[in-house]
């Protein structure tokens, strides 16, 4: 900022206090504001720890705090089955989908091949095609093969998509030149350029995107919905909306599943934030 | 996609690295095809076939057995005299022009405000981003209970400033607004990460520059600010207007808190596409619409481009 001069001190006095408080009222709007942001989801959580007949006081936090919704939660029904498959479905799309996505960036960005600008193009107009779209062809595309009530049709569908590929490329084109030109002269091949060279260099980002896929997947909600309706594949999104049909005015239970549905993923966030606003950072900025 | 993979690894690249040898660049070329073999399947099957499947299978008439049979242009002739489909594009069109200016607004709000300097900024860039991290099934959970008519949360709020309370998700002309509303708490902190790394890009001479031309803060905001956010602004209109259209939030909120009610007041087209399939087995039907919305999408996105000359693209 620049310094106020005599002359400007002594014909504005006024606007020298907005200075020096502006940057504290702004300071307290934006608390405010933060604050009534996270309201809800510290309301959800104190929910979950009232009683029954609490949920609707006028109180933010219990008068008699308590378990037993969690309890009961457990108890009522194979929760932790739900939990399990949620982990199984969300921890394999990850993985799988780290390994096809880096191998296609690696190579729309490193190697040279007739075609690769058209399929680049290709892999990234499908960026626009969104689940629910596309959800009714889908859906009789993979019945037909025979998927239905299967962790193959819960899984498979959901390994592709081109937001990966996309910021993989973007890492790998920034790779120096060098590190790969000292490889083949090493005699590597290109799997073992792909494997011991770009690989273990695109660590940081792999992190990010596996923590972005995990939250999607464990997040996600239309695709188990429609594809299964066996209880023992269904996933923990799908388990809690299905007690808001079930106990439609129990709360505390519901908002006790709530919490232990999202619990995992504010860990995830609260220990990988750095890396997930990277990740979306990078998607932004193409 | 698949069948240009293969003639190509039969005929010689055309390339000018010939003088490396053909076998080199062959070789090369076959390892980039394998590389990227398993991706460009999936996304053949998974993303481009429904895709394409979706523009066919509007023709027929599907049972829930998997039986086809043509019917023509009835799924479409149905369509257009369909008050319900009608109703629910409406409702689309008022969701798509509220929440895609309310995104761009919060988010860059936010951004703006958390790229000052202030203590625990850090602590509050989290603060608005963080339900987003959260399941949308959880976020409609979590709202329907807070927003229940007379003792919910919101209202007892309202209550204690001494307001009237709504009845949030049962007034018909209420009900869309407080979707809206949930859609921008569970979204703007998206946007404003976007919008930050957008911010943090300018240059820190513009703003020394304009200070010393003795630029006020409205002049430097849309003197400097607006017009070197363009690549971001694009990037965030092209991604909320899709992501509106489609109900890629939508949905989730509400298949749990309204389905569709009170009175079809918040029947998107996507959910009402996903009830005709899912629910009442007319997939041919919903599939007819599904491309209609395709059509949509398209037009939009084509308009966009458009209109900004190509956005971003513009300047680089």
């Amino acid at each position: 900022m620049i310094e106020p001069t005599a002359q400007t001190h002594s014909v504005r006095p006024s606007r020298n206090i907005f200075r020096r408080l502006g940057p504290i009222l702004l300071f307290c709007f934006t608390a405010v504001l933060a604050i009534l942001t996270v309201c809800p989801l510290v309301w959800m959580i104190c929910a979950s720890l009232k009683p029954g007949d609490e949920t609707f006081s006028a109180n933010l936090l219990p008068q008699h705090w308590t378990l037993e919704n969690f309890q009961y939660v457990f108890t009522a029904s194979p929760f932790w089955r739900y939990m399990l498959n949620s982990f199984f479905i969300a921890g394999t799309i990850t993985v799988v989908a780290l390994w096809f996505h880096s191998m296609a960036g690696f190579a729309l960005a490193r190697l040279k091949f007739p075609g690769r600008e058209l399929i680049f193009l290709i892999i990234f107009s499908t960026f626009l095609v969104s689940l629910p779209v596309i959800i009714v062809p889908l859906f009789i595309l993979v019945r037909q093969m025979g998927m239905v009530n299967s962790y193959a049709g819960l899984i498979i569908p959901a390994i592709f998509n081109a937001f990966g590929i996309f910021l993989l490329r973007q890492f790998y084109i920034a790779v120096p030149q060098e590190l790969q030109e000292a490889a083949i002269i090493d005699g590597a091949g290109y799997f073992r350029i792909y494997w011991s060279v770009m690989l273990p260099l695109s660590r940081p980002i792999l992190a990010a995107l596996a923590v972005f896929f995990f939250l999607a997947n464990w997040n996600a909600f239309i695709w188990p919905l429609t594809i299964t309706n066996d209880r023992s594949l269904w996933v923990v999104q799908i388990a809690i909306a299905s007690f808001h049909q079930q106990y439609s005015s129990s709360w505390n239970y519901i908002m006790a599943g709530s919490a232990i549905v999202a619990l995992p993923t504010l860990l995830l966030f609260f220990i990988f934030q750095r890396q997930l606003v990277e990740s979306i950072k990078t998607s932004g900025l193409k | 996609m698949p069948e240009l993979l293969i003639r190509n690894t039969t005929t010689p690249p055309i390339t000018g690295r010939v003088h490396r040898g053909l076998k080199r660049s062959q070789r090369e070329a076959l390892a980039a095809y394998l590389f990227i073999l398993p991706d460009a399947l999936g996304l053949a099957i998974f993303v481009a076939l429904p895709m394409l499947f979706s523009l066919s299978l509007g023709f027929f008439s599907v049972n829930g057995f998997g039986g086809f049979r043509f019917v023509g242009l009835a799924n479409y002739q149905r369509m257009l005299i369909d008050p319900l489909f009608r109703q629910s594009l409406w409702v689309t069109f008022v969701y798509v022009l509220i929440l895609v200016p309310a995104l761009y607004v919060t988010g860059l709000g936010l951004a703006l405000l958390v790229n000052q300097r202030m203590p625990f900024v850090g602590l509050f860039r989290s603060m608005f981003f963080v339900p987003n991290v959260v399941s949308l099934v959880v976020v409609a959970l979590t709202w329907q209970v807070m927003l229940v008519d007379k003792v919910g949360f919101v209202n007892r709020l309202f209550e204690f400033f001494g307001l009237s309370g709504y009845s949030w998700l049962g007034d018909p002309n209420i009900t869309l607004y407080s979707i809206l509303f949930v859609t921008v708490w569970f979204l703007m902190g998206y946007y404003m990460i976007i919008f930050l790394s957008g911010l943090q890009e300018v240059p820190r001479e513009y703003y020394d520059a304009a200070r010393i031309d003795g630029a006020g803060p409205w002049a430097t905001f849309t003197r400097i600010t607006l017009p070197l956010l363009r690549p971001t602004s694009f990037f965030v209109l092209l991604v909320s207007l899709v992501s509106a259209v489609a109900g890629s939030q939508a949905f989730d909120l509400i298949y749990i808190m309204t389905r569709g009610g009170p009175a079809n007041s918040t029947s998107l087209v996507i959910f009402y596409i996903y009830q005709q399939a899912f629910q009442f087995n007319n997939y041919g039907y919903a599939a007819a619409m599904a491309s209609f919305l395709v059509l949509i999408l398209l037009l939009v996105t084509f308009i966009l481009f458009a209109v900004t000359k190509g956005g971003r693209f513009h300047f680089t």
